[in-house]
């Protein structure tokens, strides 16, 4: 249960502005296990969205270019891919669920006949057995009734319903990953918690791999093995999850652990991190959160700081990482 | 509320309009200076047949019976005689609904013809010399007079090239169609200068929109993605403004039958009104503005049915 | 890591922009300014009467005389065209000042009082649209007898509807935005509410949109012209002129060719406009 499905190396975004073009993904590497959820976690504009989609290269944006970097799926390298082949693995190895199925699925084209259209580009089926697996399908994401529900349009369904036959049209051609890009976050939490099962049972089922991008630390300790880290277009860090929630060695990990209202402890004041995130055009030099690390010094504004092992399985980019439980009891 | 529910009661929506309808063209007709007889009857008209329509028309009541008599003389299909054909005006619209039928249908049809092949290029290649082209044109054509357009076309096709017949109508049902090439094609430049411009609009806020994101990340192609997915959202509002229009268009094909000397109901109304033969003139616009209402129902109906998303 | 694999394509090259930027105001209000210039200057710059029927010159091809050619009546086309302007700018004009004030006025009665006064007025809108445009005009001018003051009544009879909705809409909007309750809640009287904060909001949608309507108004105008219905002969103007010429388009094509030509550039002109001003002014229609 630990081969690599998808190795990601030195992935480079680029945007095109006026000035010279500025990194908005910038060298980020990770690897994804099979049957592995990886939570890829950030503030908005941190480039976790555009890493997902640059991994099936549809960049959100004309402006947006890939400078670099290697992606390694099933031993090919997906950004060296001519367009044909990439639309093999958009929908066939790789699997987008979106944030919001409302607008993600075509309004005038019933459920099941986007997973059958899906199936029958993918591999090359009859009609009645495209129609046969996509009920399959919608039958194993927990949609009830899936020979009738295959005939209904998105606006007949509930939004958890909804999202289940976005995860549905995702799976539609057995992919080896998924990337799932906020995908509770416009649910209602108890129907967020059945997606998130619905995930997990997936995962064990069919043996899939997640990439599961969010704001939201509660939500990766519920579901993650591992986390990515990301922060003004970098991973500053990654481990297992025990090895970040709680015990993040990157002042701004640690930050974001301490933001987290926590439960238990009503009336406590909400924190936050000083300052904004750094915005496109205007990235600092050096370690990109500097200006609102409490430990920064001159080293930090111009050196970068590699991405190094601080112990099995956990790399942190930090000159100075906060001390973990360990260290402090030594 | 349910969408075939809707479809029944959106027709009992109309009523009030219906009524306003008639209460217009009512208005309308007893605004003109005179003895309504005469205006109903013409100039020259006996003792007797001026009793008879007092009598019809309940012209010694109170002007609103009066309006009740005028409303129930429509129930019985009753909307007076025309003075020029001496005939009814109901006679004399059904005689001359093909021709005007033929030439909004065709207009239609051309003009979707004309407008799908032309947005497509046009958003697909946006910024490029074609669509800078696409949409100069379009722009240009807002402000096309159709009637100097049918005009000019005349010129070129008709008189120069000597392809098609200056005007008429025809009596076989080719010698027809080849009489409305031309008015048709008139009536289809001009709506597509509308309609290109509405489509290229939407085409380009769908080819952006989330849902393509997500069938082009199911893999499909961007020839695929672009006439399931995106020319299907965009059409219906495109059809909409369409309907929405036929007003227009209606107003369009009176001064294209006048151009094109077409024995169709809008040069009836044009006649009607130079003969002062009011009752002609009543009739008519009354079956356009049925007309035009019937249309935006219908147009409602398809939207609903075919739009899912719409709210009723 | 250097080396680009795919870039954003940035578009360059070929940079003319209709419908956004600022050149379509500019270049829709030159060809207005100019057309106006024309017509203003129209017994200075015309080089014959209007006119004038010089029987020796029937029918001639434009020619260096006589640039546009001569109709029937030996008449100069180029000078009738610039004499045209004149009435076809006063059609566009208050073709649309008209139904502009009695739409604002009464659309705005409907979206701040509300109530029956909302329900009827929207109903007589509803029946006005029902009916094909021109052919409630028609309708209209039948009664009152053919002529431009007749046209003027008409379109400010039908016309007015689409202001109506369009300041109805936008008041409802308006209404009950922050600043409307704030200056309800200061005390602000009725009438100071309605004309010091409401209406100058909500016109500046139906400025943009009479721009466009104005190219509506003037091809009706021409239209009803063309049909016998609107401006009288011997008065030139651009309908009755392709109206006049329309026998002789086997020998004589620039009778009808010219004064379209100057509709469809003056039409233009506002369509340009509005795309322009309503891109400025961010409002879209």
């Amino acid at each position: 249960m630990s081969d690599t499905v998808l190795s990601v190396r030195d992935l480079t975004v680029v945007v095109h502005g006026d000035g010279p073009p500025e990194a908005i993904v910038d060298g980020v590497s990770f690897d994804l296990k099979r049957g592995e959820i990886l939570g890829l976690v950030g503030e908005s504009g941190s480039g976790k969205s555009v890493t997902s989609r640059a991994l099936i290269r549809l960049l959100p944006g004309a402006r947006l270019g890939i400078a670099g970097g290697s992606a390694v799926l099933g031993g090919r390298d997906i950004l060296a891919l001519d367009e044909n082949s990439v639309r093999a693995v958009r929908g066939g190895e790789i699997g987008m669920i979106f944030q919001n199925p409302s607008s993600h699925l075509d309004p005038v084209m019933t459920i099941g006949r986007q997973i059958a259209e899906s199936i029958r580009f993918h591999r090359s089926v009859s009609r009645g057995e495209a129609r046969r697996q996509a009920i399959d399908i919608l039958r194993q994401v927990g949609i009830p009734d899936p020979e009738r529900r295959y005939d209904a349009y998105p606006h007949e369904f509930s939004g958890g319903m909804r999202q289940r036959a976005m995860i549905a049209v995702a799976l539609a051609c057995d992919p080896d990953v998924l990337i799932a890009d906020e995908p509770t976050t416009a649910l209602d939490v108890t129907v967020q918690a059945q997606i998130l099962k619905l995930l997990m049972d997936l995962r064990d089922t069919r043996g899939v791999s997640i990439i599961f991008i969010t704001h939201d630390l509660g939500v990766v300790s519920q579901i993650c093995d591992r986390v990515a880290v990301m922060y003004g277009g970098r991973i500053v860090e990654v481990g297992d999850k025990r090895d970040i929630i709680g015990n993040g060695r990157h002042p701004y990990t640690a930050g974001l652990v301490a933001c987290q209202p926590a439960e238990g402890h009503p009336g406590e004041r909400v924190r936050t991190i000083a300052g904004q995130p750094p915005r496109v055009g205007q990235m600092p030099p050096g370690c990109r959160f500097h200006p609102r690390c409490p430990k920064a010094d001159a080293v930090c504004m111009q050196t970068r700081p590699p991405l190094e092992a601080s112990g099995t399985a956990h790399l942190v980019a930090c000159h100075h990482p906060v001390l973990n439980a360990q260290e402090v009891a030594s | 509320m349910n969408r075939y529910r809707f479809v029944l009661y959106r027709p009992l929506q109309l009523l009030p309009v219906l009524v306003g309808i008639s209460i217009i063209t009512f208005v309308l007709i007893r605004s003109i200076p005179g003895d309504p007889v005469r205006v109903l009857l013409g100039p020259r008209s006996t003792p007797s047949a001026i009793e008879r329509i007092r009598e019809q028309f309940g012209l010694n009541e109170p002007l609103w019976v009066q309006y009740l008599y005028f409303v129930k003389n429509l129930f019985h299909g009753e909307m007076g005689r025309s003075i020029l054909y001496k005939v009814d005006v109901l006679k004399l619209i059904v005689s001359r609904i093909e021709p005007t039928l033929v030439l909004v249908g065709g207009s239609v049809l051309l003009a979707l013809a004309i407008t799908i092949p032309l947005a497509t290029i046009a958003a697909r290649r946006r910024g490029s010399l074609a669509d800078h082209v696409i949409r100069l044109v379009s722009t240009a054509g807002l402000g096309l007079p159709a009637f100097w357009l049918g005009i000019m076309l005349i010129i070129v096709f008709s008189v120069q090239l000597d392809l098609f017949p200056v005007s008429g109508y025809g009596r076989t049902f080719l010698d027809k169609l080849h009489h409305m090439v031309l008015p048709c094609l008139t009536a289809a430049l001009a709506l597509s200068a509308v309609l290109t411009r509405n489509l290229r609009a939407s085409l380009l806020a769908e080819l952006n929109s989330d849902q393509a994101t997500a069938a082009r990340a199911r893999g499909l192609p961007e020839n695929q993605v672009f006439w399931r997915h995106v020319m299907p959202n965009s059409l219906v509002p495109t059809i909409n403004l369409l309907a929405i229009n036929i007003g227009w268009l209606i107003s369009g094909t009176v001064v294209l039958e006048s151009v094109f000397a077409i024995p169709g109901m809008g040069q009836l109304l044009v006649r009607g009104i130079f003969t002062r033969d009011y009752m002609v003139v009543q009739g008519v616009a009354m079956c356009f503005a049925l007309a035009t209402v019937m249309v935006n129902f219908l147009a409602d109906i398809l939207t609903v049915t075919a739009d899912p998303r719409v709210k009723l | 890591m250097t080396a680009i694999l795919r870039t954003g394509t940035g578009r360059t090259g070929f940079r003319l922009s209709f419908g956004g930027g600022p050149l379509p105001l500019y270049l829709g209000g030159a060809i207005i300014l100019g057309w106006f210039v024309l017509a203003l200057l129209a017994p200075v710059v015309a080089p014959y009467d209007p006119i004038y029927q010089d029987v020796a010159a029937r029918l001639q091809p434009p020619s260096l005389a006589h640039w546009f050619g001569t109709d029937n009546f030996g008449r100069d086309i180029l000078s009738r065209v610039i004499w045209s302007a004149r009435i076809d700018l006063q059609i566009a004009l208050f073709g649309v000042v008209f139904p502009f004030i009695i739409g604002t006025v009464l659309g705005s009665c409907a979206g701040y009082f509300g109530g029956w006064i909302d329900t009827i007025l929207m109903r007589i809108i509803d029946v006005v649209l029902a009916f094909p445009f021109l052919v409630l005009m028609m309708a209209i001018i039948v009664i009152l007898k053919p002529g431009l003051s007749s046209f003027y009544v008409a379109m400010a009879l039908v016309g007015w509807v689409s202001y109506a909705r369009l300041v109805r809409a936008q008041i409802l909007v308006i209404k009950s935005s922050d600043f409307v309750v704030a200056a309800t809640s200061l005390g602000y009287s009725h009438s100071r509410i309605m004309f010091r904060h409401l209406l100058p909001n909500a016109i500046l949608g139906s400025v943009v949109f009479s721009m466009s309507d104005a190219v509506l108004v003037l091809l009706n105008g021409a239209a009803i012209s063309y049909l016998g219905l609107g401006v009288q002969p011997p008065t030139a103007e651009w309908g009755i002129m392709i109206a006049e010429g329309q026998s002789f388009i086997t020998s004589a094509w620039w009778i009808t060719t010219f004064p379209g030509i100057a509709i469809v550039t003056l039409a233009m002109g506002f369509s340009l406009l509005a795309d322009g001003l309503g891109e400025k002014l961010g409002v879209r229609e």
